[in-house]
């Protein structure tokens, strides 16, 4: 069977940085896929470019057996793709509701709707489902996000990321602001979202995390896929060494070094 | 942070009520009768129109420093428009009101268009803008006044009242009531706040930050075609060398009002109430006497002090503080003077 997702031999210079050189990746439905690599590895530049943030110089994209090419984060949405950026790309001024909706309010019905108003009732309903869903923490729905701990905070983005994808989540570093407490529920919440069948790709540098969550791991180093291994049976410090190619301490800006 | 900023309004709203009942104690039924707050209402009409649409590009973290000139601009197009038509009836006017709409949207789409796409400050825009409308205006009359407004246009000012209310204020507080249901109330005023709190997020779920931000500084441009018409009915002529400071006042108003200059949060009502206050504040001094020049030091503290409150809140907000502790002491203060 075909992949959910895949890309192949992406390359993307910015200037003399070869960002991404001839990079893979796959993902299945319903799986923990996590992509782990070196500072300037290339992964959030994968992210961008799997999820039209980005173009790309070469390669291609498949997704659910199909080549696509993916240009706006809009239709990435569009396909079941949603993406929680490490700033979590929040109002802090705005409650979870309305963050929640923001973009996707829903009107309300005639001509009022028309004229812009919204179903605010109907929109806080369906927040509250979708955090009661994740057994989430957040419970002040009408405080602004602003006034919010970290780890609420991420999880806000992460339930309004999953309550509008129905393919592929993207996790972009979600547990590196938090403490113990809060990188339990967010590692917790992944696991639900993949029983819900909802792929989720992880970018982290926690490797005991990723260890925790992931069902297959893939490894960036240089702008470029060095590996995939499965979760069970890898240790750390395989992770470590694939990461930075054993001896290879440099970052990407050696261009010559591929 | 509505909450909060309910908060912040409600406390500019108790300032107001001091000063009011300031004034009640030393001038007594002077200052306490309807012609007296006819007068205040009528002298703030204007500004209050134009407050609606500043309000909503403050939010959005922009400034608008064009409305006065844009003003200005609005009515001579209207006066020259009307000029030309001839007579005093209210076809006449209706083509003048019409062509300072036009006029006023236009500057507004303009310096809409170069904030949003040519990605310069807003600060800069306008102040161009400011210069350039100003200075066109002054080109078009050769700097003199014109004075042919229509009888239908003046009259409506001085003998129309609409449920006892004066016509200008009543035109105002239809406005201002508008705004305030579009600001708080549709998804156009939750992309508004959307924007002024974090442009990048607005964009990434998939508003379009930039015909936004083009609506709202048309917006406010059409707010200031619609003043002109007002300042038109109220004066009887165009107010060319008059409009110097309208922008700065009306701008002052918003921000006393508890509407953030760093975007994301404020009120049509807070707007309302900070251009009160400034208005009271003429009326109160001219009536016991005080020289008028006072208000100017009194708005100019009050300003100060809103934006000193304003920040230390963000900055609380900040450390996880849900009250910070410079609100609560005013608040403890205002108690007691009250």
């Amino acid at each position: 069977m075909a992949p959910l997702l895949e890309a192949r031999g992406l390359s993307r210079s910015f200037g003399h940085v070869r960002a991404l050189d001839n990079a893979s990746f796959d993902i299945e439905a319903g799986e923990v896929v996590a992509l782990i690599g070196d500072n300037g590895a290339g992964k959030s530049t994968m992210v961008k470019a799997l999820t039209g943030n980005l173009a790309v110089d070469a390669g291609e994209v498949w997704f659910r057996g199909d080549r696509v090419v993916i240009t706006s984060p809009h239709q990435a949405s569009g396909m079941g793709m949603e993406v929680v950026y490490q700033d979590l790309a929040l109002a802090p001024h705005l409650n979870p509701v309305q963050n929640m909706f923001l973009g996707r309010e829903i009107p309300r019905r005639g001509l009022l709707g028309f004229l812009g108003f919204m179903d605010e009732k109907l929109m806080r309903a369906r927040a509250e489902a979708g955090f009661a869903e994740l057994g989430g923490t957040v419970t002040a729905f009408s405080s602004p996000v602003g006034s919010m701990s970290g780890g609420q905070r991420q999880q806000i983005a992460i339930v309004r990321a999953i309550s509008w994808a129905d393919q592929i989540v993207f996790l972009d570093e979600p547990t590196a602001a938090l403490g113990v407490v809060q990188t339990k529920n967010v590692l917790d919440t992944i696991k639900r979202v993949r029983d819900k069948g909802i792929a989720v790709v992880l970018i982290s540098h926690s490797m005991p995390h990723v260890l925790e969550v992931a069902d297959r791991i893939q490894v960036m180093r240089l702008g470029t896929r060095v590996a995939t291994m499965p979760a069970r049976g890898t240790t750390v410090e395989q992770l470590v060494g694939a990461m930075t190619g054993a001896l290879d301490m440099k970052d990407v800006n050696g261009s010559g070094d591929t | 942070m509505r909450r909060l900023a309910g908060m912040q309004s409600v406390w500019i709203l108790g300032v107001l009520l001091v000063i009011v009942a300031a004034f009640s104690v030393a001038a007594g039924t002077k200052f306490l009768s309807t012609s007296n707050f006819s007068l205040i209402s009528q002298n703030i009409a204007v500004w209050a129109v134009l407050g609606v649409g500043m309000t909503f590009v403050i939010i959005t973290s922009g400034i608008d420093l064009s409305i006065g000139s844009v003003l200005v601009f609005s009515s001579v197009v209207a006066a020259k428009i009307m000029e030309a038509v001839g007579g005093d009836g209210w076809s006449t006017a209706f083509i003048g009101i019409l062509g300072a709409l036009v006029a006023g949207i236009a500057w507004g789409t303009l310096n809409g268009f170069l904030v949003a796409k040519a990605k310069i400050p807003p600060l800069i825009v306008t102040l161009g803008a400011l210069s350039v409308a100003l200075g066109l205006a002054q080109v078009i009359t050769s700097g003199i006044d014109i004075r042919s407004v229509p009888m239908a246009l003046t009259d409506f000012n001085t003998y129309i009242k609409i449920v006892g209310i004066p016509a200008l204020p009543f035109v105002a507080l239809v406005v201002v009531i508008a705004g305030g249901i579009v600001l708080h109330k549709t998804r156009f005023g939750r992309y508004t706040f959307a924007i002024g709190s974090n442009e990048l997020g607005a964009r990434r779920v998939g508003i379009n930050v930039d015909r936004h931000l083009i609506y709202v500084y048309a917006l406010s441009g059409a707010c200031a075609g619609l003043g002109a018409v007002l300042a038109l009915a109220q004066f009887g002529t165009t107010t060319i060398a008059g409009q110097s400071l309208t922008n700065l006042n009306v701008i002052a108003a918003v921000v006393i009002g508890g509407t953030s200059i760093f975007g994301g949060q404020g009120s049509i009502f807070g707007t309302v109430v900070g251009l009160f206050i400034p208005a009271v504040l003429q009326a109160g001094f001219v009536i016991i006497g005080v020289e008028a020049f006072w208000q100017g030091v009194a708005v100019g503290s009050v300003l100060v002090a809103a934006v000193y409150v304003d920040q230390s809140r963000r900055a609380a907000a900040q450390r996880g503080s849900s009250r910070p502790s410079i609100l609560s002491l005013v608040k403890v203060k205002q108690r007691t003077v009250s």
